[in-house]
Order: C-alpha cells, then structure tokens, then sequence
C-alpha cells in the first residue's frame, strides 16, 4: 500500500513539482534585470537535464575510470594491477574474445539480414504482414527471448525423447542431438543468434524505411539500361542504401558491445560464453570494485570511435540545417 | 470470309489470353525461390515464439514427453497449471506490481525533465550551448555499465540502494540523453514565427513552453514514451544492480533469478515469459504505427 502510495506522489508529484519550478523560477527571473534574465535563464531551463547528467553519467564515468586504478576497498592506488588483471587472467580474456565475436557477426549477421528481408518483401504482396513477423521479437524483452530459446536449445541425452525444437529437427535427419548451450563450439553462436534474432526486425524497418525512399525513376532507368535484377541490388540499391547501412551498424556495434541479458539469462557466462559486460557485472557483484571498473573502462574505450563518429555525423548535420 | 477473319481473330485473342496466363504462371514459378527465402525468414522469427506459448498452456510432464509440437496431435492437454503455479510462486505477483510501480513514474520523470531540457536547447541562446549538446550526443552510446559502481555508490551513500527511487532516477538519468537529443531537433523543427508572435503578446517562457512547444511536441513525446516505457518494462542490468535481491525488484529481475535457482524445472517459467513478453507485445500491436515510426524516427536522424 505505501508503494502505491510512493508511486502516485512521483506520478503526479514530479510534473507539479517541475510545474512549480517552472512558474516559481520564471516569476522571479521576470523580475530580475534584462540583461541577467538573458544570462540566467537558459541555464535554468536546463538545468534538471543536464543535473542529471552530470550524476548519473559524466560524474561517474570520471570516478569510473579513478576506480580502475584504486584498490577495491578504494583506499589505495594500485596503477595498472587491474588492467594487468584483465589482460592476462584466462576468464577475462576469454570474455574479450566473446565481445569480439558479438561484434563482429552480432552486426554483420543483423544488418545483413535486415538488408536482405528488406530487398525482398519489397517485392511481394504479402509484405506489411511479413513484417509484423519479423519484427515481433523487437518488443519481446532479451528476459523473455532467453527463455523462448532456452526451449529452441534445449538438449536431452541421447536416446531420451528430444524436447528443444532444434534437436528434435536434427533428430528427423537422423542426427545426434547438440547440447548447444554447453558446447564450447556451439554456444557462442547460440547467445548470438538469440541477439540476431531479437533485433533483425529492427534494422530491417530502418532500411525498409530508407529503401522506399529511392525514386522509382532511378530503378526503371538501370532497368532500361539492360541491369537485371541482381545488378540493380548490388550496383543501385545498396550503394543508396549505403548511409542507413552504416548508422545501422554502429547502433549495432554498440549493441553487441554492451549485451548483457541473453548472456547472463541463457549461461550465466558458464562454459566459456562470458562477455565483457557478464564479466564485469561478476566482478562488481563479488565486490572486486577495481576490477569491474577497468573492465568497464576497457568497454568504453572500444566505444570511443563510436562515440566519435556519432559527435562528427551530429555536426555534419548541423550544418545541414 | 468476313466470319473465317472473325474466327481467327477469336483464335488469336484466346491464344494471347492463354499465353499471358502462363506467362504469369511461368513468372510466378521464377519467383518461387523468392517467397520460400521469405517463407524460411518468418518461420524463424516467428516459430520460437508460438513454441514458447503453447508451451505455456501444458503441463509440466508433458513438456517433458515431448515438444511443444505435439499438441498438434490429440490429446492436445492444454492446461492453466504454469500460470496458476507461477502465480502462486513467492514474488512473482509482487514484482509484477514492481515492475508497473517501476515503470510508470520513471516514464514520466525522465520525459517531463527532458522535454523541458530540450525546450532550452531548442529555443535559447547561451554560452556553451553546443559544447554541453556535443557531450549530451556523446552521453548516448556510453554504455551504463560505465556508472554503475559510482552511482550505487551514491545510492548507498544516500540510503537510497534498493529503494524504487534509486530506480526511477536511474533510468531516468540513463534515459535522458536520447530523450533530450530527439525532443531537442523535434522541438526546434517548430515554427519560429510562432514562438515570436506569442512574445509579442507578452507570453513568458513558463506560457510559451507549456501552451505552444508541449502541445505541439505531443506525437514526438508519444512515441517516445512507448519506447521508453517498454525500455523500463524490459529492462534487466539497471534493476539487478540497484534492487539486486530487494523485495522490489520487478519481474525480469524475479525471472532470471528463478531460471537460474530452478535449475531443471524451470520449465513452468513458460507462463511467467509470457506475461512478462504480453505487455510489450500488446503495446506493438496496438500502436504499430507510432512504434515503426519511432524506431525509424530515433534512429536515422540519430
């Protein structure tokens, strides 16, 4: 009853309470001097925005990267020993690997496929509806997902009546069952697909989105010109599609960076699927505080490019307008 | 001779006709390949779900006799007993409740703050106005996991751990990046004719944000709040962090910590995804076109 209580003052408390800031804090800058009211208003406007900000994200990211060379009760400098740590621990490296892994096949594997549905249903009838299936997964949450795929994946031994979909699929061929979450050549590939899978719908309705946008004219003139088809895809479509592709691919890049749920849900990071956000969730969670934020420093610097790419594209756009 | 000129012209005509039909036919068999691709594609995006449902309505030994598939042959056992079990288990209904005590404030924290923001990004001048909106689009990709020891530090500090309001602000922080970032070139795609006729009328900016750029900005911040409310539904990491074992931690937190210490019956977890997946798919289903028009909106201009 009081947590009903609390939720309802923050439903309506928090516009009133912003309300009031806004009222209270304009009557009085109305009553300063013009010159002051020019120089102090902004800031009050933004003021909460960038408030929270500055707790949430820049104050912590600064201590974040202070951690990393502390001790984990933070009482001492200790300089490299945790990044020492995280560079020569097996554990550590092999969730390195996994992050590589994600990043490259979580986003060419995403985007590709979203490229190629997108080519397609452009070319069928059935295509509002085949899109609602394909992108069904996108709301699902990554909780939600691991279990659906928990029961794609799941392995009986031998001989036992095979429950998970895929195996009683392979058991039609004939084939022995794969316990493809315990597998070290196979597990890896799983947590990815589940990560393709739940975000492919997503990538596919931006570049469908982009690829209506190509004028017909363009495509009947290559037709006109003898291109077939698939010289129409790859010489026409694709190189208009170019710059949805890339801004696709660092928010896919991003993603991949910083996958969490599957992993943690489907193997907790067991049989060598870690990544370096499972990684560092463990650390934290075993108070090795040091640790998990060189860990976490080590994610933000392979964000850095990508950081970088976002705050040039936003200037080029600036400019635009 | 006229009706032998008649006749042939009829055989022409038929003969065209049956031509063009199988032309179309012959046309429609080249396209077969594509539509089978296209066939394979949604069969794998969609045939996981419905395994995951109709799992939910068996009971637990039949799940363990066989595949969700085999309710396509009689006797089909649909059963409730997933749904009442997991309704029955400890924390379950209560961090359902959690999740809505979560999600709706720190919607309408985050949106109300960043909407303002993004006002005065929008429409004033001020010094160090593009320095602090570079390091807001910078804020956008960090990923969170680069704050969480300082920020449950804070919320330690402050009594806060565990509570809905270390949450709420939490996201709301998390959030507001983005939020400010797509309001702020929604906001300033207005009309500025607008705001300067309300000026000469002698609106203040307390009148001019809350009558002219709220109510105009209203589809941006709709479609917005869809995402950000499922982002919070859906959310794991930032509840798992700050609530960790709290009595009010939400659903998924309950969920994956059920996965984990059930071990080999978590089977009846079925039901709890799907109650946890309903939601979200509702609202999809529901608000299609604002949803598609936010993912397409949010991230090309991003």
């Amino acid at each position: 009853m009081d947590r009903i209580i609390t939720a309802v003052i923050a439903v309506v408390g928090v516009p009133l309470v912003l309300l009031g800031y806004i009222y209270l804090g304009e009557w009085v800058i109305e009553r300063l001097p013009e010159r002051v009211q020019v120089w102090i208003r902004p800031y009050f406007w933004a003021l909460p925005a960038i408030g929270f900000a500055t707790i949430f994200m820049v104050y912590p990211l600064l201590r974040t990267v202070v951690l990393s060379f502390r001790n984990n009760a933070d009482t001492t400098w200790v300089g490299l020993n945790n990044y020492i740590y995280f560079f020569t621990f097996p554990d550590t490296l092999t969730s390195l690997r996994n992050s590589l892994l994600w990043l490259v096949f979580y986003t060419l594997f995403s985007v590709g496929f979203g490229l190629i549905i997108a080519i397609l249903l452009d070319r069928v009838r059935y295509e509002s509806i085949a899109k609602i299936a394909i992108f069904l997964p996108v709301p699902i949450s990554a909780v939600a997902a691991s279990i659906i795929w928990k029961f794609m994946f799941d392995y009986q031994p031998p001989g036992q009546v095979q429950t998970g979909t895929l195996n009683a699929a392979l058991g039609v061929f004939g084939a022995q069952p794969v316990a493809w979450l315990v597998n070290s050549s196979t597990n890896n590939a799983a947590l990815i697909f589940v990560g393709i899978w739940s975000i492919t719908g997503f990538c596919m309705v931006i570049i469908s989105a982009s690829l209506k946008a190509i004028s017909t004219e363009v495509l009947e003139a290559a037709r006109m010109d003898g291109a077939n088809e698939l010289q129409i895809i790859r010489l026409v479509v694709t190189p208009l599609l170019w710059p949805t592709i890339t801004v696709v691919g660092t928010t896919m890049i991003i993603n991949a960076l910083k996958t969490f749920d599957i992993v943690y849900v489907l193997t907790s990071g067991a049989y060598d699927t870690d990544v370096i956000a499972t990684q560092m969730f463990r650390q934290l969670a075993n108070a090795h505080y040091g640790r998990a934020a060189a860990v976490g420093v080590v994610l933000f610097v392979a964000i850095v490019p990508l950081l970088v790419i976002n705050i040039r594209r936003f200037q080029q756009q600036e400019e635009q307008r | 001779m006229s009706g032998v000129q008649v006749e042939t012209r009829r055989e022409t005509a038929r003969a065209s006709a049956a031509s063009v039909a199988l032309d179309r036919w012959g046309h429609q068999l080249q396209r077969l390949p594509l539509h089978l691709i296209i066939v394979v594609f949604i069969a794998i995006w969609i045939v996981p779900t419905i395994g995951l449902i109709v799992n939910s309505f068996r009971s637990l030994q039949d799940m363990n006799a066989g595949g969700w598939w085999t309710v396509l042959f009689p006797p089909h056992g649909f059963t409730l007993a997933s749904y009442t079990q997991v309704l029955n288990t400890e924390n379950v209904t209560t961090s359902i409740f959690n999740s809505v005590l979560i999600t709706v404030p720190a919607t309408v924290i985050q949106l109300a703050i960043a909407t303002m923001g993004a006002y005065a990004f929008a429409w004033m001048k001020f010094p160090g106005k593009n320095l602090f909106f570079i390091v807001i689009v910078g804020l956008m990709v960090v990923p969170i996991q680069m704050t969480l020891i300082p920020v449950l530090r804070i919320f330690q500090a402050t009594g806060l751990a565990g509570t809905f309001i270390a949450v709420w602000l939490a996201h709301s922080g998390y959030g507001l990046p983005f939020e400010v970032f797509l309001l702020r070139n929604y906001l300033g795609g207005l009309p500025r004719e607008i705001f300067e006729s309300a000026e000469v009328d002698g609106a203040g900016h307390a009148v001019r944000f809350l009558r002219i750029a709220v109510p105009m900005t209203l589809p941006a911040i709709a479609s917005l709040t869809i995402f950000v409310f499922l982002g919070v539904w859906n959310d794991l990491l930032v509840s798992l962090t700050f609530l960790g074992s709290s009595p009010n931690r939400p659903f998924t937190v309950v969920i994956t910590q059920l996965v984990t210490s059930l071990g080999g019956g978590w089977q009846f977890l079925t039901a709890a995804a799907v109650l946890q997946m309903s939601l979200p798919l509702a609202v999809f289903i529901a608000l299609q076109r604002y949803f598609v028009r936010g993912v397409t909106a949010g991230s090309v201009k991003g």
